[in-house]
């Protein structure tokens, strides 16, 4: 009969009617980010980082700018560069996460949090000495070592550079040692040891 | 004096606190206002301008007030809130949407026809607010009682047709005149079985004012009238242009709307007019079915809360029917009017006078006064009857309404899977 | 002397609110019946297609869930299948399963989207859009316990998925199947016998099974007019061999057929979502392979998966490079398009919107 669909259609809105509503008041409520959320920010251990830029290689735009020097901690050579320039560009990133699947030492991690607007274009480079400041909470996306400690970035305490990574690499135990290393390369040979 | 403002209750309290007694005035019970003699002219103006000023400011805040509830309730049937930033529960949001309008650009097309341009806002306003004219919101509080109002609400209903037409003609563009043309081509179509549904109300009734309506629905014309409503209410949804007939003011259809070239306070305006149409609409249905101020206590003088009760009722039905349809396309809504509305409204007024002939006339005690339980009687009649007469309608329409049943033939595809991919 | 009537050319230009993207059509009307369409695209033209020249395959795998940016998931399957291909790898069951639960949600939420929109253009006030949208929203949610995104994914890699499932996605998941039957009546109550909607779409733009298979239509679209022709059963990948569903066909090819089979598919889908939860075993979800890829010099494949949309394809040819040679992307709504002159000549004005949102076309595919 004419009007009987039309009325059932009446039914269901009004039923939905003293339902509550599905709308999250933001800012004053927040929808919670699962752990892997591939946030805006970015995690960056130095201690970690060695400067092999294999995030910059591996970034399909490009907007990964690293400049690097040798260090004066770690001189042996092909062991860590000292970095001046880390920038990533969020205002072009798309945050698919390949540098943080690049990152042969854990030293890159996805951020957790998505509030980073800037009035001006040029304040959306990350620049190293912010990335250096940024609170740690990195997002387990590609960190199955995170996950499987059941790390939430959101609701978790900033971690150090210790704990995050798969592997310890030989510099990460001098650091730990505090030892500094003098500079001896050797050229067409493997390098010799440290004392 | 004009006679009938001495039984308004506003207007008699203030004429008297300030006139008080004449040789005119006896009414005034013999107290004296504040005025000298011979200023009783003055506080006439006064008087009158406080109705005035009472009707029009509550027609347009009851637009704003409409506005906010129309956002808010839609937002509802959506499982979203409305908005609710701007003030208590967002009660300043139609403020702000009509200071947002106000500071616009008022653009007028070089093509345009000034004049007519500028006019059509003030038409559509007019027309809306000369309607309030008649409708009773308590006994004894309106503006006037016309003999004739019901038919003046209508008549002067139809001029935003009109103002629809010179909004579209004089805005210089050619998609706006077919949208026009459009629009007053459904409007006018409208006309006709709303005018025919309220005649039989008219006929329980015995007279065209408003009052008398009221006056004689010992039971609500809802129930003797079912019809009558469903008629009056689909009529009266295409001439304000609410959903499903909103065709005109489509945003996904390419043929602009009349209004596309109007901007900053003349949209406003138009707007107001538009919104403050459906609470008009909405006090008519419920003077004329529901029983206008009446209720089960404190009616009469002060049924002004039952009145605005059932109008707040009748302003959520508009709302939610909004909210729930798509909307039709012209032929189909022009079919609608001709082919189903009309031949139902026919069907009802026939119905109705035979009744009304038979009890009030063919041997009626007291000649042309139906009592309360002929009138149920003729609610077991007309019910039915409404019933049967669009299940009837809805035969004709079965195969370009029904669903399909079954919808689809889900199948399994007999395509036999290819070998083994390379 | 004889009046001189001349059709109207319209322009429905790229920005309005119902070409579902930046699409142009001039129209001509005769009165209210259209005479003639021609079609504009390009205006989301990014150079997909070159892009992916210069990049290896696991970055131009981002290019590619921004093709279709409503259904990411599928894009990524079709991709990945076409690499593996070319590769040569076999992908371990637990990782096909993921991708087949990942690629069905897709195609709910999608779907979703089609419906939710169709509705709007019918007129709807937002109201069937915001149901659509509530289950939506569940699935990127899960989404976004995956992989981290809602709606540019980047999910899956040659060889698999990129990582296992985390925990809380099975109980979400089972949460899903168990609330959105419940959700999803309460849509079709809403829609499906309004007669509005019937008045409007039925018997409005129809499409001949013969145009259809004509003009290499596929999907829905092909459904609709009567062709039982779904990808899944008649060239599966992955596991769809092992999951039993049906396919929804309708009779006539106009809108209203569409729309229902789009409506069906859902059911469809989450019988499959639901079959896969039960069928899923442990395993690994990543073959293993190099970082990156090089697959031999010369090796073409086409990796070809059913859409929300219809059939995606890529045709991938290789140098031996770390960058394919040839990325072709075979997107279906571009290939569906070639029939709308054909679909709107004589139909109303108000029809047009309406077959327009039936063929359910996303220009981040038209124009790649």
């Amino acid at each position: 009969m004419l009007g009987k669909g039309l009325v059932k259609g009446l039914a269901v809105t009004m039923k939905n009617f003293f339902k509550s509503p599905t709308t999250v008041q933001y800012p004053e409520e927040r929808v919670r980010q699962h752990a892997r959320f591939r946030g805006e920010e970015f995690v960056w251990y130095e201690e970690r980082c060695t400067g092999c830029a294999s995030c910059a290689k591996y970034c399909p735009l490009g907007i990964i700018r690293i400049v690097t020097k040798p260090s004066k901690t770690a001189m042996q050579e092909g062991d860590k560069y000292d970095i001046e320039v880390f920038d990533i560009d969020i205002g072009r990133c798309m945050f698919c996460g390949l540098c943080v699947e690049a990152c042969p030492y854990d030293a890159l991690f996805m951020g957790s949090g998505f509030e980073e607007g800037a009035l001006r274009r040029d304040d959306l480079v990350i620049t190293v000495d912010e990335l250096r400041n940024a609170p740690k909470r990195p997002s387990t996306w590609f960190r199955p070592q995170l996950e499987s400690r059941k790390y939430d970035p959101h609701t978790g305490k900033p971690l150090p550079w210790e704990e995050v990574g798969r592997e310890q690499w030989p510099w990460h135990q001098k650091e730990k040692a505090g030892a500094k290393i003098t500079r001896r390369v050797q050229r067409g040979g493997a390098s010799e040891g440290q004392p | 004096m004009v006679p009938f403002l001495q039984e308004n209750v506003v207007f008699r309290g203030v004429y008297c606190f300030f006139g008080g007694n004449d040789g005119n005035a006896t009414w005034c019970g013999g107290r004296d206002g504040i005025f000298p003699g011979g200023w009783e002219w003055l506080a006439f103006f006064i008087a009158g301008f406080t109705i005035m000023f009472i009707l029009v400011n509550g027609a347009l805040l009851g637009a704003a007030v409409f506005v906010w509830a129309e956002r808010r309730l839609i937002a509802r049937f959506q499982l979203r809130r409305g908005p609710n930033r701007w003030g208590p529960f967002g009660l300043l949001q139609p403020i702000a949407d009509l200071l947002k309008l106000i500071t616009k650009e008022d653009l007028v097309p070089t093509s345009a026809d000034k004049i007519v341009f500028t006019v059509v806002p003030i038409v559509m306003l007019a027309s809306l607010l000369l309607s309030l004219a008649v409708i009773p919101f308590a006994r004894n509080t309106y503006l006037a009682d016309l003999n004739i109002g019901v038919l003046y609400f209508i008549a002067v209903g139809t001029l935003s047709t009109l103002g629809v037409f010179m909004a579209g003609w004089a805005s210089g563009n050619r998609y706006a005149v077919f949208g026009a043309m459009r629009g007053v081509a459904m409007l006018i179509s409208y006309e006709v079985p709303l005018i025919l549904s309220l005649v039989g109300v008219v006929l329980l009734a015995g007279s065209m004012s408003m009052v008398s309506v009221v006056e004689a629905q010992l039971i609500p014309f809802v129930l003797v009238q079912p019809l009558g409503m469903l008629i009056f209410m689909l009529g009266i949804s295409a001439e304000l242009n609410r959903t499903p007939f909103d065709i005109l003011e489509a945003e996904s259809e390419i043929i602009a709307g009349y209004h596309t070239e109007y901007s900053g306070i003349k949209f406003a305006l138009m707007q107001a007019a538009e919104m403050a149409g459906v609470l008009a609409a909405s006090a008519v249905l419920s003077t004329l079915f529901l029983g206008g101020w009446s209720g089960p206590f404190l009616s009469g003088e002060l049924g002004a809360m039952w009145f605005l009760l059932k109008l707040a009722f009748f302003a959520f039905l508009f709302i939610w029917i909004r909210s729930t349809f798509p909307r039709l396309r012209i032929d189909q809504i022009m079919a609608f009017a001709w082919k189903f509305l009309l031949p139902l409204a026919l069907i009802n007024l026939v119905a109705t006078a035979v009744e009304v002939y038979f009890f009030a006339y063919y041997n009626a005690a007291v000649p042309g006064e139906i009592t309360r339980s002929e009138q149920w009687i003729m609610a077991a009649i007309n019910l039915p009857l409404a019933i049967g007469s669009i299940a009837l309608f809805s035969r004709f329409l079965r195969e370009r309404i029904a669903a399909p049943s079954p919808r689809l033939e889900p199948k399994v595809a007999i395509i036999q899977p290819a070998e083994a991919a390379d | 002397m004889a009046i001189r009537a001349e059709p109207v050319v319209v322009n429905i230009g790229p920005q309005h609110p119902s070409t579902h993207g930046v699409m142009r059509l001039r129209v001509s009307f005769d009165g209210e019946i259209i005479v003639d369409v021609e079609p504009v695209f390009g205006y989301l033209h990014r150079g997909s297609e070159k892009l992916a020249e210069e990049r290896n395959y696991v970055q131009a795998l981002t290019l590619t869930d921004r093709l279709d940016y409503v259904a990411s998931m599928t894009n990524n399957q079709a991709y990945c299948l076409a690499v593996e291909r070319l590769l040569g790898v076999e992908v371990p069951e637990r990782a096909q399963y993921l991708r087949v639960i990942a690629a069905e949600l897709q195609r709910i939420a999608s779907h979703m989207v089609a419906i939710g929109f169709f509705l709007q253009d019918l007129g709807a006030l937002a109201t069937p859009l915001m149901y659509c949208f509530r289950i939506r929203e569940n699935i990127l949610d899960m989404f976004e316990m995956l992989c981290g995104a809602r709606i540019t994914v980047s999910y899956m890699r040659p060889g698999g998925v990129y990582a296992d499932a985390p925990e809380e996605f099975w109980p979400a998941l089972d949460k899903f199947i168990a609330n959105t039957p419940h959700l999803f009546d309460d849509l079709e109550k809403l829609i499906v016998e309004n007669e509005i909607v019937l008045v409007r779409t039925k018997g409005t733009g129809v499409l001949k099974l013969e145009s259809a298979i004509a003009g290499s239509i596929s999907g829905p679209v092909l459904r609709g007019s009567g062709l039982p022709w779904d990808w899944r059963r008649a060239d599966p990948y992955d596991i769809y061999q092992r999951v039993q569903f049906d396919i929804p066909v309708g009779q006539r090819g106009d809108n209203y057929d569409r729309f229902q089979v789009r409506l069906e598919e859902i059911k469809q889908s989450l019988r499959i979502v639901q079959q896969c939860r039960e069928q899923i075993q442990p395993g690994l979800a990543r073959a293993e392979l190099p970082f990156i890829l090089r697959p031999p010099a010369g090796a073409e494949a086409y990796g070809r998966v059913e859409s929300p949309k219809g059939e995606l394809a890529f045709y991938m040819v290789s140098d031996g490079s770390v960058a394919p040679y040839r990325c072709k992307v075979r997107s279906p709504s571009l290939i569906n398009l070639t029939v709308l002159k054909e679909l709107l000549l004589g139909s109303k004005l108000a029809d047009m919107i309406v077959t327009l949102g039936s063929i359910d076309i996303n220009m981040g595919e038209v124009d790649r």
